[in-house]
């Protein structure tokens, strides 16, 4: 369980995190969602400890500023929103830098390392490109490949920035897929932001909607997701739709028009 | 960290191990992802499914493709570097103003053994070699691999292709200690141990200056502390260059001096100058080899390289120590000689792989063979006078460099 208490991160004179108390559940899988600048990416960094922060962050009971790093990394998994990828670094030895929190160190990579590796590139449909140097792989392969290194830390959480930013409608789809199927095969608990608000409330068991560096509202898909909600943060444009199955749908209307032309 | 407060720790009792067999088997893999798009589209979904993603055409499950997965093996990288090292010394030893036969230089080095067949080496040949030429190719392989592994170890640990040794301010405090030692006429056994003083005080001094503690909030070991500590190399090698600008100039008569030192030169090489750097090349050699893995984890960034568990701040502190003293040792003994630490990592990062596993212990082999040959360029070309051997590993770098550049453009990244 990940405990939450008035963490507050500032930089400089700008704070980025207001007092956010939540706890997340094992195995739940949290959405993120707020507008830009609301501090969804600060919270996980909080989380991941690669911002520095006020309060408590508790995973498990213990404090994570008290943890070594390594065992920190052995428990979080966080894939940034734009990871980096050297673009002449081989699929297969990406995969391996995942093993890093495993292996002593200035020690290098054992063949249990390379194994794990080598199952989840399976796992990912990746076995073919493992000799592949990342900058001949498609979108929706790198995305693949950069879970493959976050599940290669064998960490039950899972941080996700904007996991599918960078890829079309469908492969949007697939993605959150994927990451549904691996949290539910390894137990995973996934705390992920998600700019598009549709596939959040489709796949999230929860959401919290943050703005301005605090919680503005949480709980299931359907209690966030109400347009008097998002339209005190998103705007008044917002409108929330219910498709035939069952599915709540944003989208958002066009500014008015009428004085125009 | 401690390895056994590490180890007395497993994940918390939710993590299931997940790469045991079980539905995270191979053959459930496929299954799943070719069924979702179709379970999609079946469920209402309402975008074209998915192609199925590529799967292993008859690879057997059992044994996925595991080349890929093998240790980086620098092997052969290593062996080409190791050869040119051999080739580069021979040449070094036997090319001379006195020419010299293979046989004596080998008969020469077989009467250094303790248990030596008898042999009849004419005293003077033996003196050349053991006493002029020999130290100064081991001195010029030692000063070529401290230089072009320091290069490469800089261009990992600040993450940019265009970091050289000399970035910090190793240069400049450099050349103050051996400018103040000139000046003030102290004796030239003084010059290394100031020039290694100057270089080495005036990296402490950027370190100081610029990796301070990061701004409130600011993600530990991201890229701003990198930056900071870059900028504040800069400006303490604009101030000691200054200093030794203006020292320079008020000692006019010692000008000449002065500024053979700066151009490096190889001619005054002694055993007891390959003494003085050893043990520094030899820490160094080690240090930066034992951290050639995490410099790979580095290659994606501070953040992420600190999610994988990686004290960055200890890491930079480590390879910049261990480069400093390979630095300010060859600075000491050789003076300034330019482009070595950029151009060799960069060749051996085109031709041989961008993994520092092979990048650290190919440049630093390849650094020696290529300064030990440049230096027998610059004692030949204008003999009996010498070129300053940062003429020739630029004149004969740059054009090589080049060539390696523009015949590997479809490489995307140099970082």
């Amino acid at each position: 369980m990940i405990s939450l208490d008035a963490v507050r991160v500032s930089y400089g004179q700008v704070t980025a995190l207001d007092g956010v108390t939540e706890e997340v559940a094992d195995g739940e899988w949290l959405g993120l969602i707020g507008p830009n600048g609301a501090g969804k990416t600060t919270l996980l960094r909080a989380v991941a400890r690669l911002a520095s922060y006020r309060g408590h962050i508790t995973i498990c009971g213990q404090q994570v500023t008290r943890m070594p790093r390594r065992r920190l990394a052995r428990m979080i998994a966080y894939v940034p929103q734009q990871p980096q990828l050297p673009p002449d670094m081989r699929v297969g030895d990406y995969v391996l830098l995942g093993r890093t929190p495993h292996i002593g160190y200035l020690r290098i990579e054992t063949d249990s390392d390379r194994s794990v590796c080598a199952a989840l590139l399976e796992r990912m449909a990746l076995s073919q490109m493992a000799g592949r140097a990342l900058h001949t792989l498609s979108g929706g392969e790198l995305q693949r490949l950069v879970l493959a290194r976050a599940l290669a830390q064998e960490a039950p959480i899972l941080l996700l920035d904007e996991p599918t930013s960078a890829l079309d409608l469908g492969r949007r789809v697939d993605a959150l897929e994927l990451i549904d199927e691996l949290r539910r095969e390894r137990s995973l608990t996934v705390l992920s932001a998600v700019h598009d608000l549709t596939l959040a409330g489709q796949f999230a068991d929860r959401l919290l909607l943050m703005d301005r560096g605090r919680v503005a509202a949480a709980g299931p898909p359907a209690s966030v997701l109400r347009e008097e909600v998002l339209a005190r943060h998103f705007g008044p444009g917002v409108q929330v739709l219910t498709t035939d199955t069952g599915d709540l749908a944003v989208i958002s209307r066009r500014h008015d028009r009428s004085g125009a032309a | 960290m401690t390895a056994a407060a590490d180890g007395t720790a497993g994940p918390p009792a939710t993590a299931s191990s997940p790469l045991t067999a079980g539905p995270a088997g191979p053959a459930r893999a496929a299954t799943d992802l070719a069924a979702s798009p179709a379970a999609r589209s079946a469920a209402g979904t309402d975008h074209a499914p998915a192609p199925p993603p590529p799967r292993p055409a008859g690879a057997d499950p059992a044994a996925p493709p595991r080349a890929a997965l093998d240790r980086i093996r620098p092997g052969r990288a290593i062996a080409v570097a190791t050869g040119l090292l051999v080739i580069a010394m021979i040449i070094g030893v036997s090319v001379g103003p006195a020419a010299l036969s293979l046989l004596v230089i080998a008969e020469t080095l077989l009467a250094k053994l303790p248990w030596h067949p008898a042999m009849s080496v004419p005293s003077l040949d033996s003196a050349i070699i053991w006493q002029i030429r020999l130290p100064r190719v081991v001195l010029g392989a030692l000063v070529g691999a401290m230089l072009a592994g320091g290069g490469a170890a800089y261009q990992g640990v600040f993450r940019n292709p265009l970091a050289d040794p000399y970035l910090l301010g190793v240069a400049a405090g450099g050349g103050l200690g051996a400018t103040i030692v000139i000046v003030t006429g102290g004796s030239p056994g003084l010059l290394p141990p100031a020039a290694f003083a100057g270089a080495v005080c005036a990296v402490a001094l950027t370190y100081m200056l610029g990796a301070g503690p990061g701004r409130d909030g600011e993600p530990s070991g991201s890229g701003a502390a990198t930056a900071s500590i870059v900028l504040a190399g800069v400006a303490v090698a604009a101030l000691l260059t200054a200093v030794q600008t203006y020292l320079q100039q008020q000692h006019a008569q010692t000008l000449q001096v002065v500024y053979s030192w700066i151009l490096g030169e190889l001619s005054l090489a002694s055993w007891s100058d390959v003494t003085l750097i050893l043990p520094y090349a030899v820490i160094c050699a080690v240090l930066l080899i034992s951290h050639r893995r995490l410099l790979d984890v580095l290659r994606v960034g501070e953040i992420e390289a600190g999610s994988l568990g990686v004290d960055v701040a200890r890491l930079r502190l480590i390879v910049v120590l261990a480069a400093t003293l390979g630095t300010a040792a060859a600075v000491a003994v050789s003076g300034l000689i330019g482009f070595v630490g950029i151009i060799v990592p960069h060749t051996v990062r085109l031709t041989a792989g961008a993994s520092y596993r092979i990048v650290l212990p190919v440049s630093m082999i390849g650094g020696a063979a290529f300064l030990v040959l440049a230096d027998v360029a610059a004692r030949t070309v204008q003999a009996p006078a010498e070129v300053p051997i940062g003429v020739i590993t630029a004149a004969a770098g740059a054009p090589f460099f080049l060539f390696v550049l523009r015949s590997r453009r479809t490489r995307r990244d140099l970082s």
